[in-house]
């Protein structure tokens, strides 16, 4: 259950930028081949924001697909899990997307009044 | 709550098992790598409002204090290397008798990661090597802190390997660099020919994998070349050392490749 962990670590990466002004809307970028499961994250933030600036922000996770290119033959083809392959048969395959795990930016909330 | 990890920082614990007279001083904390960071805050001088780029990896604190831990490794000399796998492929039974094998050609000691217990510390302790049990409770991996935290305790020597034996897990410890100059894989063959490919992550940060229990291939159905050939499928080219720890077959090799080691990420 490493997403508590990560989970808490968008707090920490909010809280070290925005303080403790109330946050609306935090949106995360968790690539597809990253091994983070976006749900369990989705369970986990409401524990971890509960009592901090966060509480009830809603949290929107952006779920880039995998992507790749094969150095052998050149094709540039998605990767839908994390086997390495070409269908030339090429297992010398670079990653160009899909392993992204990261806050990508926040909504604040409207101050009251 | 700890910053890095989701377990209850108080949960952790980090012990030295006593080992000979001239390590019963209490240990220098001052002499490990930094273990916190000061809780930061934004440089903010006007309201904050609409949309506020962050663009902050999500691994970004561990990562850092794993970058303390191998330049604090680096400047020592010291090798550490994480062996990760499932509960019972056999990390322990394999680290006794490496020790048994290396000692004393040169210096090891062992931080051994667990949810409870002194199990496997005792295990070590019994080889003759320094040994740190580091208890995570709720914890599901070693993070860069904890590694830390257990090398203030253990206070290797320079030039010396340490072995940091995860928490048994096939998921959860592959996220987290520690600052180890290689992550070792073990599966055991009983464990089936298709863990890697269910369990990729892992497979996929690994700089080499040992394929335990070998001697027990004949009772088992899995075929060790397409193992082999797994562990390649999402590792393109990782070295790969079938051996069995009862037997001793392929210890020579595993050996031998832990001499090539360099304290610095290969």
């Amino acid at each position: 259950m490493h997403e508590l962990a990560i989970t808490q670590g968008v707090v920490d990466a909010v809280t070290e930028r925005t303080g403790s002004a109330p946050v609306a809307v935090v949106r995360v970028r968790v690539g597809r081949l990253a091994g983070v499961v976006p749900d369990a994250m989705r369970f986990c933030f409401e524990l971890v924001t509960a009592g901090t600036p966060l509480e009830g922000a809603e949290l929107e996770i952006e779920q880039p697909e995998g992507r790749a290119r094969c150095r052998s033959c050149g094709r540039n083809f998605a990767l839908p899990d994390p086997v390495l392959l070409c269908r030339c048969g090429s297992a010398d395959v670079e990653v160009l997307a899909g392993r992204e795990l990261g806050v990508a930016s926040v909504v604040m909330a409207e101050p009251a009044g | 709550m700890c910053g890095t990890c989701g377990c209850g920082e108080a949960d952790v614990r980090v012990e030295l098992l006593a080992f000979g007279p001239d390590r019963s001083g209490g240990p220098d904390r001052s002499r490990g790598p930094d273990q916190e960071e000061p809780a930061g805050h934004g440089h903010r001088h006007e309201p904050l409002t609409g949309v506020v780029d962050i663009e902050t990896a999500l691994l970004a604190k561990n990562d850092h204090l794993a970058g303390h831990n191998r330049a604090w490794l680096a400047e020592r000399g010291i090798v550490a290397l994480n062996l990760m796998s499932s509960p019972g492929s056999g990390k322990t039974s394999l680290l006794a008798r490496t020790i048994a094998e290396l000692t004393p050609s040169r210096p090891v000691s062992v931080i051994e990661g667990d949810q409870e217990t002194r199990i496997d510390a005792e295990r070590i302790r019994s080889t003759g090597a320094p040994v740190v049990q580091i208890n995570t409770g709720a914890g599901c991996h070693l993070d860069a802190d904890m590694l830390a935290r257990g090398l203030a305790e253990l206070r290797p020597p320079d030039g010396s390997l340490v072995f940091v034996e995860n928490v048994g897990n096939l998921v959860c410890p592959a996220l987290f660099d520690l600052g180890e100059a290689a992550r070792i894989v073990v599966v055991s063959v009983t464990e089936g020919e298709d863990k890697p490919l269910k369990y990729p992550q892992m497979f996929s940060v690994a700089d080499l994998v040992l394929i335990n229990k070998v001697d027990l291939l004949p009772y088992v159905d899995v075929q060790l070349p397409r193992l082999v050939a797994h562990c390649r499928a999402v590792r393109p080219g990782v070295r790969v050392l079938p051996l069995s720890v009862t037997t001793g077959e392929g210890m020579a090799a595993w050996c031998d490749w832990l001499l090539t080691c360099d304290p610095v990420r290969r």
